[in-house]
C-alpha cells in the first residue's frame, strides 16, 4: 500500500463520511421499500415494469428497490412518500445465522458492504433496531478472521488488512528493516503497470 | 438510473488500489455534470409551476433534487480522491514527475500539483533554520551517514557532493551518503543493502 496516500476512510455507526469513496459505493446498495402513495413513474426509470407508458404512476403500496442514497433522501419522519423495509439479512432469520462462526456465513456475496450498510439502516425508524445494532456490534468485534478474506465483507477485510499491516511491520522492525530505505510500493506498481501496458 | 455515471466515476477510481492513479476521466465527468445541469433546468421549471399550485409535482422535485445532491458528492469525492493520490505523490515520487503519470493528469491536476510543491518547498525552507528542512527525507530513522547501495537499473553518471561522479550500472554497488540516495532509492533505481 502507498505510505503517502490516506484516502478519506467510512464513517462511524449511521453517519457517512462525505468524501469517503467506501462511503459512497456502500450507498449505492439497493433496499425494498414501499410506495406510501402513488408515485410518478417517470421519475423511477429503474426497470420496474418495463413498457409503461410515460405519465402512469406507481400504485400506491407497490413495492419498490432503489439505492440507499436515494432511500435517505426521500424518507421523511411523517412517512409520506416511500417506507423502507429491512432487507432479508438483517432480518430475525437472518441474524441468528450470523451469531454463528464466520466460517460459516459468505458475508461478501450477501452484501460487500453488511455492517456500513446495517448502521445506515439504523437511520430508519424501524422497530427492530436495537436488535440490529447489536448484532452488528458483535460481529464487528469478533476479530475471528477467517483464512478465506474474500468471505468478508469491507469492514473486515479493512480491519485484517490493519491487523496484517501492523504483525508485517512489527516483524519488519524486529529483523532491524525498519531503518532500511526501501522503494515506494507506489512506484513499482508503476514501473509493473507499465511493463504489461508494453505487452499487450 | 440517475447517478450511475457520477457512481461508476467513484467505482473506477477505488477500484484502483495502493494509491495508484488511473487516468483522467474527462468524459465521464462531463456527463455527469451535464446530467446535474439537465435535472437543474427540470427543477427550476417545476418549481415555478409547483408554487402556483400544482403539489404533485412535488415528489419530483424533490427526487431530482436528492439526484442532483447524489451526482455532486461523487463529483467532488471523485475530485478529491485524485488530489490525494496527487499529493502522495510528490512525497514518494519527488518533485518531477514521469510523464506516464502526467499523462493521466487533466491540466488542473498538473496545475495543483505544481502548486503544492512550491507550497511545501517554501514550508520546509522556513522550517529548521537557515538551510531549511527537508521533510521528504530519512522518512526511515537514519541509522548512518553513508550506506551501502545496489543498483538496481542502469542510471547513468551520478555525482555527489565532492564532485566525483559515480557510474550507476546495473548490479554495481557503492558507498554513498544517505541524502543523495534516498530519492534514487525511492524510485527504484537503487536497492539499500543491509550489511
Amino acid at each position: 500500500m502507498s505510505e503517502a496516500y490516506f484516502p478519506v476512510g467510512p464513517g462511524l455507526g449511521p453517519e457517512e463520511n462525505f468524501l469517503s469513496l467506501d462511503d459512497i459505493l456502500m450507498s449505492q446498495e439497493k433496499l425494498p421499500g414501499r410506495a406510501e402513495s402513488a408515485l410518478p413513474r417517470l421519475a423511477f426509470a429503474l426497470g420496474q415494469g418495463a413498457g409503461a407508458d410515460s405519465g402512469d404512476s406507481i400504485p400506491e403500496g407497490s413495492k419498490l428497490e432503489i439505492p440507499l442514497w436515494l432511500a435517505k433522501g426521500l424518507h421523511d419522519s411523517k412517512r409520506r412518500i416511500i417506507s423502507m423495509e429491512l432487507p432479508k439479512i438483517y432480518k430475525e432469520a437472518w441474524r441468528t445465522v450470523f451469531s454463528a462462526d464466520a466460517n460459516v456465513v459468505d458475508l461478501h456475496k450477501m452484501g460487500p458492504y453488511y455492517y456500513g450498510f446495517g448502521s445506515q439502516l439504523l437511520n430508519f425508524d424501524n422497530p427492530e433496531n436495537p436488535e440490529i445494532a447489536q448484532t452488528i456490534l458483535q460481529n464487528a468485534y469478533n476479530e475471528d478472521t477467517s483464512a478465506l478474506v474474500a468471505r468478508l465483507d469491507e469492514l473486515e477485510r479493512a480491519l485484517f488488512r490493519a491487523g496484517q499491516k501492523g504483525l508485517n511491520d512489527f516483524q519488519c522492525w524486529e529483523k532491524g528493516q525498519a531503518s532500511q530505505i526501501t522503494a515506494s510500493s507506489l512506484v513499482q506498481n508503476y514501473g509493473k503497470r507499465k511493463f504489461t501496458d508494453m505487452d499487450g | 438510473m440517475a447517478g450511475e455515471r457520477a457512481a461508476g466515476l467513484v467505482r473506477e477510481l477505488h477500484r484502483a488500489a495502493g494509491g495508484h492513479l488511473p487516468p483522467f476521466r474527462a468524459e465521464g465527468l462531463r456527463q455527469a455534470l451535464e446530467e446535474m445541469r439537465a435535472l437543474y433546468e427540470r427543477n427550476q421549471a417545476d418549481v415555478s409551476e409547483a408554487k402556483s399550485g400544482r403539489t404533485d409535482l412535488i415528489f419530483l422535485i424533490r427526487f431530482r433534487h436528492c439526484c442532483l445532491l447524489r451526482n455532486q458528492r461523487c463529483v467532488v469525492a471523485y475530485l478529491y480522491d485524485r488530489l490525494l493520490r496527487i499529493r502522495a505523490l510528490r512525497w514518494e515520487y519527488g518533485s518531477i514527475l514521469p510523464n506516464a503519470i502526467q499523462f493521466h493528469m487533466s491540466a488542473e491536476e498538473v496545475e495543483w500539483f505544481n502548486r503544492y510543491k512550491k507550497s511545501l518547498a517554501t514550508y520546509m525552507r522556513s522550517v529548521g533554520g537557515e538551510e531549511g528542512l527537508d521533510l521528504t527525507q530519512d522518512i526511515k530513522p537514519p541509522k548512518s551517514l553513508y550506506i551501502e547501495v545496489r543498483c538496481l537499473k542502469d542510471y547513468g553518471e551520478f555525482e555527489i557532493d565532492d564532485g566525483t561522479t559515480v557510474l550507476l550500472k546495473k548490479n554495481s554497488q557503492h558507498f554513498l551518503p544517505r541524502w543523495k540516495c534516498e530519492q534514487l532509492i525511492r524510485q527504484g533505481v537503487l536497492e539499500h543493502v543491509l550489511l
